[in-house]
């Protein structure tokens, strides 16, 4: 099974029907106005009515002095409402306002609970306090604008559509009592067509959207008439927002904004980042002399009470599950008032949200949320979040963004932070008071871990943070973007390169390949000229590009967006054919639907593979048609394991931590008992590697070699990594089978003895992890790989080589009408430099194979490698040895398998099995 | 070279023996015939009249790997099985070099075009002979496969792929399949997509055992269905 899979198989691993219904009816007894049972697994994805969005200093807390202490910008009708309700504003409140009147854009750093986003509305909220005079505006030609005294004068921007309905609804309550004549109206994916229409002829003076609404409206005639008269931007949770292909698309329209409405100010609201004034440069137009963004940093909070979880319990070897700490947290939820339990991935939500169930002997109300649940469940669970009905959550990071959870007093991180700032960020998330200091617990689920939560614990106590610097725009985004500003009106090539370029991710385009994004769009870019009579947007005499048809706008709104649907396949339960032998006829059609499992993951299969879907482990029997069929297994142990470590990639910051504590014995000291104790064993047994050299161990178990390598440096990387030196060793006759990788180590197994290579002199570890690999190796390997292609059919989407979908003919993700694995072969072979071959090659260095960080490690390692040749296993190899061929978590007979092989390999490697029934 | 029949990829349909090429082409050593199916020529030109830009490059490819195969087995005749071309007017859009292409393997031999369904008729007066179907001593060339019992038949239009597992890994690849009264052919075109063979529409028409013989890089592969 290629590898790849095990790092993005994101197989949708649902809860056993039966113990949804078992917990339900517990559930139902703490009498949460919940009616149907099925309803009870809750998902929230939602918001609350809290005011905490908006909570204000109180008068007893006075505010930071301020030096100059300028006369107050704010009106008496502001001050009035304050006072009223026993509240200040508070100073960056007060900065972002005298920043407004005084024309800059501005960046607010705050943290959760700070009142960002009220600071970020107060200037536009004293604007349309005062009676504007009736606006007069040039309407395009041939277009008369209905009478109107105002337009729009602020649109705010959230990457969630929860996030905007939240906001307008805590927005209307001062509003509504300090009698503003302002109306404020949402535009989502679910505002009602009628409403939609009307907005673009009549549209509030507040509008709270999203950045695939916003483009929408871009790419309308309308477009000059309807934002005319624009203020003022607001950008909540940008932090989150530039680092996806969906950022990409926000600065675009943002650099249409501008042009649109040149003395527009723009604000961003973030969390703390790592460098502030790059992210400030999202906001306002580069290269032209605009001043930048000013950088307005809140006053941080009371410093959080963070610590890590002193289990009782034995700390797993390997694994993600924190099963071993179930009854500590159960405690320490009973404990608190309302508890935020967030985890890496949707399979540890439901099996953690599983297990605390288990042993709910109270009834708490506990409820679950990811992202794949439907959403008429996340409402319900909303709503009893919003009554402060629910005692937790457990959640995974579609949570990390700024909803609020009302009283919230104890975040439960289980796991492995992967980044300093992501941590902070949930943290945040408990008491959004910022004169308390948020609680917070860290909850190792294997020792590796340990190390990690330790270095996160001292990065948040050096407030250090770890976010990536502003992105370089995708070129697919700019391909979307570009069909959309010609769908608005004719567009100038100059023109638009200029606008494009002063968004902060495009800054450096440039001209040639900006050329070959409007060829791109025109005819498909490729070097043989044949499709010019079926451009969709064609030079007129001018010179200016305009659409040939008005289908092609129709078609580009219905493909706008940057996220893209991994194709899915039913998955049906038939009876099995064990036993015999080939497809022996239609098998058992009819059976029941478990739900929906990504093709990707299917790929990888081969029929009598078992894994764990919908709670059960179930045998892989055939693909027909759309439909993967399974059996119920016989087998209580999943071959195929569902990854369960985490999309995100340890940090690189964090990977420096731990790589300093793991290299300085005294530092060993910090950590529990347990953890030491391992180090300690493997200091004797192999050795310690120094924080800038690369341990790599060999030594014989079973009938095959192992090579352990420990670069730290995430799974994404070390998959890759696995690939290249598998294919290495292969091309030297060193016969690799296999790797297994995760965050901190790879394995790589075979059948010759690695070690005696070395010793031989016929294998240098230098030349085997030499930079050179990421030459033609990863080349040949990358091309050819599936996730290549899976890259690539994103970027074909986005681009709009291919349609999602066409008018009147909804397609399922599998079908598109072509399948675009062949295109991609077609235009290697023929155009191997084609503009989507290189925007999925970007994607790809970056992106599933963080081939960029691959690099830095090899370059970092060059000349600092320590081998060593081990008769038997490491202690420090004990958890990636444990990854290979098992399933992170079922059940009972799952935990005791891995208990046995855990206890096999420890005994091998000289450690003595876990002491039972030992209370702290 | 005269071209030797692969023992392992003879498939005996009506009690005549064709040879399954790796390339997807069926290949009759003793009559000179070869029949190609479903090249689907001009279908990346057929999407971007649609306004969807595939690549242009299709029907060069699939003309290209049409020519390394008739230089190989040097065919007197050829049949083309029906959605030869992606649209009925794909001639007319066809590039001057690939148009020359084409009449340069149709030269010295007889071309039969058989009519499918996305080409019931053809623009642009190529050459060749146009047939419906054509009939070879017990067995019917067609493109699209006759629902129900035949006695002889040699058809297109289904793009049969399968899955083939083996220890350690699976891998998709083009088949063809048949049994004793009938064969479907892979489809040869550069941008042709498959239906699994678990698809009813394939299976129907194999009530009993159903041989395949996968297109591999090197050969041709006989594999358990």
């Amino acid at each position: 099974m290629p590898r790849h899979l095990r790092l993005t198989g994101k197989a949708r691993v649902n809860i056993a029907a039966v113990a949804v219904t078992c917990m339900a009816v517990s559930f139902c007894k703490v009498n949460l106005r919940i009616t149907a049972l099925r309803t009870c697994l809750f998902a929230v994805q939602g918001y609350t009515l809290a005011t905490d969005r908006f909570s204000f200093s109180s008068v007893s807390m006075p505010s930071p002095p301020r030096a100059e202490a300028p006369p107050s910008p704010l009106p008496s009708r502001f001050h009035a409402w304050f006072a009223g309700r026993g509240w200040e504003p508070r100073a960056h409140q007060l900065d972002l306002l005298a920043l407004a009147q005084t024309g800059r854009s501005a960046l607010l750093v705050a943290p959760t609970g700070a009142g960002k986003t009220l600071a970020g509305f107060l200037p536009s909220l004293v604007d349309l306090a005062e009676p504007r005079a009736a606006l007069t505006r040039s309407a395009p030609v041939g277009r008369t604008p209905p009478p109107r005294e105002r337009g729009l004068h602020t649109l705010y921007i959230s990457p969630l559509k929860a996030l905007a309905v939240d906001v307008a609804r805590n927005l209307y309550a001062p509003v509504e009592e300090m009698g503003l004549p302002i109306r404020i109206e949402t535009r989502t994916g679910d505002t009602p067509a009628s409403k939609r229409q009307r907005q673009r002829s009549d549209p509030p003076e507040i509008l709270l959207t999203t950045p695939e609404q916003l483009a929408l409206l871009l790419a309308s005639a309308d477009a000059p008439y309807l934002f005319g008269s624009l203020k003022r931007v607001v950008l909540d949770e940008l932090h989150a927002l530039v680092t996806s292909k969906r950022g990409d698309l926000l600065s675009l329209g943002l650099a249409r904004l501008f042009t649109l409405a040149p003395g527009l100010t723009t604000v961003g609201l973030s969390a703390t980042v790592k460098d502030p004034a790059d992210l400030a440069r999202f906001l306002t137009p580069q290269g032209g002399g605009a001043p930048a963004a000013a950088v307005v940093m809140a006053a941080a909070g009371a410093k959080p009470d963070v610590s890590i979880l002193e289990t009782a319990e034995r700390l797993p070897w390997a694994g993600h599950s924190a099963r071993h700490a179930a009854g500590e947290l159960y405690e320490a939820i009973k404990r608190h008032r309302t508890t935020l339990v967030f985890v890496n991935t949707r399979s540890q939500a439901e099996l953690l949200f599983q297990l605390l169930w288990t042993i709910n002997d109270d009834g708490l109300p506990i409820a679950l949320h990811h992202g794949s649940l439907d959403v008429a469940q996340r409402r319900r669970v909303e709503d009893a979040m919003a009554a402060g009905q629910l005692k937790a959550v457990v959640c995974t990071s579609s949570l990390d963004l700024g909803i609020d959870w009302g009283d919230v007093d104890l975040v439960l991180n289980i796991g492995a932070p992967k980044g300093s700032s992501r941590l902070m960020q949930r943290i945040g998330r408990a008491n959004h008071r910022p004169d308390e200091p948020s609680r917070a617990v860290l909850v190792p689920a294997n020792r590796f871990e340990v190390m990690e939560c330790r270095a996160a614990l001292e990065a948040i106590d050096d407030g250090a943070q770890d976010t990536d610097p502003l992105r370089r725009g995708a070129l697919d985004v700019l391909c979307q973007h570009v069909l959309g500003m010609a769908c608005a009106g004719p567009i100038g090539e100059e023109a638009l390169l200029g606008e494009v370029r002063s968004a902060a991710p495009y800054a450096d385009l440039d001209a040639a390949t900006f050329h070959d994004v409007i060829n791109f769009v025109a005819t498909g870019g490729y070097a043989l000229k044949s499709y010019d009579r079926f451009a969709k947007i064609r030079q007129d005499k001018k010179g200016l590009w305009r659409v040939a048809h008005p289908s092609i706008a129709q078609r580009y709104r219905m493909n706008v967006g940057t996220i893209v649907e991994s194709p899915m396949l039913r998955v049906r339960l038939v009876r099995s054919r064990q036993g015999t032998t080939g497809y022996s006829g239609p098998i058992g059609r009819g059976g029941r639907v478990l739900g929906e499992i990504e093709e990707y993951f299917v790929e990888g299969l081969v029929p009598g593979d078992t894994f764990v879907f919908s709670g059960e482990v179930l045998r892989y029997e055939a693909l027909v048609e759309n439909e993967v069929y399974v059996s119920r297994a016989t087998s209580r142990e999943p071959k195929v394991p569902s990854y369960a470590g985490g999309k995100f990639p340890l940090s690189t910051f964090l990977a420096e931590g731990v790589r300093r504590m793991l290299s300085d014995p005294k530092e060993w000291t910090k950590l529990p008992p347990q953890v030491a104790e391992w180090l300690e064993l493997q200091r004797k047994a192999s050795i310690i590697p120094r924080r800038d050299q690369l341990l790599v161990e060999t030594f014989p178990r079973g009938d095959r070699f192992h090579l352990v390598a420990y670069p730290f440096e995430g799974r994404l990387a070390h998959q890759t990594l696995g690939m290249l030196l598998t294919r290495r060793l292969e091309r030297w006759g060193l016969r690799p089978m296999g790797f297994v990788a995760n965050d901190y180590s790879i394995s790589v197994w075979g059948l010759s003895d690695l070690g005696a290579a070395v010793l031989r002199g016929d294998l240098s570890m230098d030349a085997l992890f030499d930079e050179d690999m990421l030459g033609d190796d990863l080349e040949a390997w990358l091309e050819e790989s599936p996730l290549m292609k899976r890259t690539f059919r994103t970027c074909a989407v986005i681009a709009g080589l291919i349609e999602r979908r066409h008018p009147g003919k909804e397609k399922s993700g599998r079908q598109v009408t072509v399948s675009t694995d062949l295109v991609y072969d077609v235009l290697r072979r023929h155009e191997p430099n084609h503009l989507l071959l290189r925007a999925a090659r970007a994607d790809a260095a970056t992106g599933l194979l963080d081939i960029a960080r691959l690099g830095q490690m090899l370059s970092r390692i060059r000349g600092r490698i320590v081998h060593i040749g081990l008769k038997r296993i490491s202690p420090l190899a004990v958890p990636v040895m444990l990854e290979i061929g098992r399933e992170p978590i079922y059940g009972e007979a799952g935990e005791a398998l891995l208990q046995e092989a855990e206890a096999a390999l420890l005994a091998e490697a000289g450690i003595e099995g876990p002491a039972s029934g030992e209370v702290g | 070279m005269t071209p030797s029949p692969v023992p392992e990829t003879v498939v005996t349909i009506a009690g005549r023996s064709f040879v399954a090429d790796g390339s997807g082409v069926l290949w009759c050593p003793d009559s000179g015939l070869m029949v190609v199916a479903d090249l689907h020529l001009e279908k990346g030109s057929s999407f971007a009249a649609r306004r969807m830009m595939l690549p242009p490059y299709d029907t060069r490819q699939t003309l290209m790997a049409l020519a390394r195969v008739v230089a190989r087995l040097k065919p007197r005749t050829i049949v083309s099985l029906g959605d030869s071309f992606h649209d009925r007017s794909g001639p007319l859009r066809m590039a001057e070099a690939d148009r020359d292409h084409l009449k340069a393997l149709q030269a010295n031999r007889t071309w039969i075009w058989v009519a499918g369904n996305h080409d019931p008729a053809l623009d642009g007066g190529m050459a060749g002979e146009f047939l419906d179907s054509f009939a070879d001593g017990a067995i019917r060339f067609v493109h699209e496969p006759t629902a129900g019992r035949v006695t002889g038949e040699i058809a297109g239009h289904l793009h049969p792929c399968a899955r083939i597992t083996a220890r350690g890994g699976s891998v998709r690849s083009k088949v063809f399949v048949s049994c004793e009264t009938r064969l479907v052919m892979p489809a040869f075109g550069a941008l042709t997509g498959g239906l699994d063979v678990t698809s009813p529409a394939i299976r129907s028409l194999f009530p009993g055992r159903m041989a395949m013989i996968a297109l591999g890089r090197q050969r041709a592969y006989r594999v358990a269905a």
